[in-house]
C-alpha cells in the first residue's frame, strides 16, 4: 500500500491534515494564535536561522494554514505551497522573488480584470512592467521576450470569457527564454486542470473562488512545482543568491526544490505581511474536501446552461469551451476533457441595455463581483471588473459591452435555465 | 542480498527504516559555517538525537556544536551506522571507497541532495550497506515525521492514524504510520534531467 499513489479526492480529503497527535482532533484545528512559544532561546535561534522546522508567528507560518498549503501542493503536483490574504497578494509575493526594479515580465492579455489593473498601475511603481502577449497568438510571447524578462503570466481558464490557454506552447516559449512560467489556475481548479503537468512552474490561485467554493474565505496561494533552477547566471538574486536578510543563507542551496516557496514565505510574507487568517484556511480546506464534487457539478450545470444560451434567440453569441462550435473546444478536450470551467460570457442582441435589463430580472443568479462559488453570479464586466479599462482595452480581454459573464453555481439546472428563461424573455 | 534497490524513488519505509535504526552518522564535508546546509543538516540531527561525527580534514583541531571535527573515516577510530557524504558527485567514489575499508562496516552510506554516483552506490550495496542517493536526512526526516509540513511542504505522505504524542519539546515522532501522498513528479523529473546533463 506504501508505493500506491492516492487518486485526487483522496488527497482532496486526507492530504495535509491528520488526527491531531496530543488531542486526537479529527478536523483540523484552528489555530487561532498570533504566535508560538520556542523550547529555550537555542530552538528560538534556530527557527529564526530556518535551521529547524517550526512555528514563530503567524505572519510567517501557521499550523493550520499549513495543512491548507500541503493539500493544495499536493493536489497541483508541487513540492511545497505557501496560504496567503488573497490571489492578488500571491501575485505579489511571488513576482517579488522574480523581479527587480527595471525588470520586465510577459502577462497574456486575457485575464481577470483585477490582474490587468494590479499588473499596469500597481505593479509599474515597484519598477516591475509588464508586457502584453496574446494567448491565442503563441509567436507574440516569443517576440516579447527581452534580456530584462523574468517571468511568464497566463491563467489556465482565462477570466471573463472561460477561454483556454496552450499552457504547453507557451511553457515551450518560458523554456526557452529561461524564465518561469506562473500559471493563474483559480478558474480551472486542480480538478479540471493540472498546470504542473504541462510545464507550469509556478502555480497560483485565488482560494476565494473555486477552491474554497462557497464565497465565505478570501484566500491565495503560490504553489511550487520544484522545476526551475534558479541558480543559473544570478538572474535570480532573491533565491540564488546570499540573503542578507538570514546572514548570508543561498535559498536555492539550502532549500532544493522547495526553495522557491520558502522564498516567498521567508523574503516575501515575512517582509510584505499579507497574512492568511487561520480562520479562513480553516473555512477554505473545508471546502476543498469536497472540491471533486462541486467541480464536477459546476462544469455540467454551466454545458447545459451554455447549450440553453446557445439556442436562445435573444442571445448573440455563447463563449464557452466546452460548447463543440467555440474556438477554444480543442484546447478544452486537451486541457480540460473532465469539464470546461463553469465561468463565461455570452453577449446580447439588444446591447449594453439588455445586459443591464438581464441583470436586473434574474432571481437565483447573484448580481456581484465573484466566481466560485456554490450560488450560480452574474455580472456585467464593462460596467464593474473590467470598468477601469479603456473600450479597446475592454473588448480585447473579452468584455466588451453587450457582454454578460456568469458563473454556475451548483443548483439544479433546470431552476437556472427556468431563471434565464424568464429574465431573458419578458 | 536483497533485491536491487530503484535509486529513483525509495519507498518510505526504506528511508524511514533507516532513519529509525542508525545511531551514530559521521558527516563527511560538515562545514563549521553556519549558514551552510551541511551545518543546518548536523544541527538538526544531532537535536534529533544523533551521535554525530563531523569530518572535515580543514577544521581539524575545531570542534562543530561541541563535536570535534576528525580528518578522515578512518581517524574516527569507532564504529559509525551511517555516512552521510556532503560532497559533488565527482568526490563521492573515494570517500565510499574509505568508507569499505572500516571494520565494522557502516550500514548506510547516505549521499546528500545533488550528490550521485552509481558506481559507488554498487560498490557499496555489494558489501550489504544500504544506499541513499540525492536525498537529505534532514528533509527526509522532517517529511517523514510531518514536521516539514509545517512550512507547507508536500510530505508526500497521509495519514488517518493518530501519531506518538510529541516529546522532546518540537520534535515530531518518526514513527507515524503513513501511506504514500501526493507526488511531485514533475519536480523529480526536472532533477533527473538536470544530473543526466551533468
Amino acid at each position: 500500500m506504501s508505493d500506491r499513489l492516492p487518486g485526487f479526492s483522496t488527497l482532496a480529503v486526507h492530504a495535509g491534515a491528520q488526527p491531531d497527535p496530543t488531542t486526537g482532533a479529527r478536523a483540523t484545528p484552528i489555530y487561532q494564535t498570533t504566535s508560538f512559544v520556542f523550547n529555550d532561546a537555542d530552538h528560538a535561534a534556530s527557527l529564526f536561522g530556518l535551521q529547524a522546522f517550526g512555528n514563530i508567528y503567524t505572519r510567517i507560518g501557521n499550523p493550520t494554514n499549513a495543512v491548507l498549503e500541503e493539500r493544495v501542493a499536493a493536489l497541483e503536483g508541487g513540492t511545497a505551497a505557501l496560504a496567503v490574504a488573497s490571489g492578488h497578494a500571491a501575485q505579489v509575493v511571488v513576482l517579488q522573488q522574480l523581479l527587480q526594479p527595471g525588470d520586465e515580465f510577459i502577462a497574456a492579455r486575457k485575464l481577470y480584470g483585477g490582474s490587468i489593473n494590479q499588473f499596469t498601475h500597481a505593479f509599474k511603481s515597484f519598477g516591475w512592467n509588464v508586457v502584453w502577449a496574446d494567448p491565442d497568438d503563441i509567436a507574440s510571447f516569443e517576440r516579447a521576450v527581452t534580456p530584462r524578462t523574468k517571468a511568464i503570466f497566463i491563467e489556465s481558464i482565462a477570466n471573463p470569457a472561460g477561454s483556454i490557454t496552450d499552457i504547453e506552447a507557451i511553457s515551450t516559449v518560458a523554456r526557452k527564454a529561461g524564465v518561469p512560467l506562473i500559471v493563474d489556475n483559480t478558474l480551472a481548479s486542480p480538478y479540471l486542470i493540472r498546470p504542473i503537468d504541462h510545464g507550469a512552474d509556478i502555480v497560483v490561485h485565488s482560494l476565494t473562488k473555486f477552491l474554497g467554493g462557497h464565497g465565505n474565505s478570501l484566500g491565495g496561494i503560490i504553489v511550487d512545482a520544484g522545476t526551475f533552477d534558479w541558480s543559473t547566471g544570478g538572474k535570480y538574486p532573491m533565491l540564488s543568491e546570499p540573503r542578507p536578510e538570514y546572514h548570508g543563507i543561498r535559498l536555492q542551496e539550502t532549500f532544493g526544490n522547495f526553495a522557491f516557496a520558502i522564498a516567498c514565505r521567508v523574503l516575501g510574507l515575512r517582509d510584505l505581511g499579507p497574512a492568511l487568517s487561520p480562520f479562513n484556511a480553516f473555512m477554505i480546506l473545508t471546502g476543498i474536501e469536497t472540491l471533486p464534487l462541486r467541480m464536477q457539478k459546476h462544469c455540467d450545470n454551466a454545458k447545459a446552461v451554455a447549450e440553453y444560451l446557445a439556442g436562445h434567440p435573444a442571445v448573440a453569441s455563447v463563449s464557452y469551451a466546452g460548447l463543440p462550435s467555440d474556438k477554444y473546444n480543442q484546447l478544452a478536450r486537451k486541457y480540460a476533457p473532465k469539464g470546461a470551467g463553469a465561468v463565461f460570457t455570452f453577449s446580447l442582441k439588444g446591447g449594453y441595455d439588455a445586459g443591464v435589463s438581464l441583470v436586473s430580472k434574474l432571481q437565483l443568479f447573484s448580481h456581484l463581483a465573484n466566481v466560485g462559488d456554490t450560488r450560480s453570479l452574474v455580472i456585467h464586466p464593462a460596467s464593474t471588473t473590467h470598468s477601469q479599462l479603456d473600450d479597446a482595452a475592454k473588448i480585447k480581454s473579452g468584455a466588451g459591452p453587450d457582454v454578460v459573464r456568469i458563473s454556475v453555481g451548483i443548483e439544479d439546472k433546470e431552476d437556472l435555465i427556468a431563471d434565464l428563461e424568464q429574465a431573458l424573455g419578458a | 542480498m536483497k533485491d536491487h534497490m530503484n535509486h529513483d524513488a525509495y519507498p518510505d519505509n526504506y528511508i524511514r527504516g533507516i532513519l529509525n535504526s542508525v545511531k551514530s552518522i559521521a558527516m563527511v564535508g560538515a562545514s563549521p559555517v553556519n549558514v551552510r546546509p551541511s551545518y543546518f543538516a548536523f544541527k538538526y540531527l544531532m537535536q534529533r538525537g544523533y551521535d554525530m561525527i563531523p569530518v572535515n580534514p580543514g577544521h581539524v583541531g575545531k570542534e562543530l556544536l561541541g563535536k570535534p571535527f576528525v580528518a578522515s573515516l578512518s581517524d574516527i577510530g569507532r564504529p559509525v551506522d551511517m555516512i552521510d557524504i556532503f560532497r559533488n558527485s565527482s568526490h563521492i567514489m573515494p570517500v565510499v571507497e574509505e568508507a569499505l575499508t572500516l571494520d565494522p562496516l557502516p550500514k548506510v552510506i547516505w549521499m546528500q541532495l545533488g550528490a550521485r554516483d552509481d558506481k559507488a552506490a554498487a560498490k557499496a550495496e555489494s558489501v550489504g550497506i544500504k544506499v541513499v542517493m540525492n536525498r537529505c536526512p534532514k528533509i527526509e526526516y522532517g517529511r517523514l515525521s510531518s514536521e516539514i509540513s509545517w512550512m507547507g511542504v508536500n510530505s508526500r505522505t497521509l495519514s488517518a492514524k493518530r501519531a506518538p504524542a510529541p516529546t522532546q519539546g518540537m520534535r515530531l515522532s518518526l514513527n507515524r504510520m503513513s501511506v504514500g501522498g501526493g507526488d511531485t513528479a514533475a519536480s523529480d523529473r526536472a532533477a533527473k534531467n538536470k544530473s543526466e546533463q551533468s
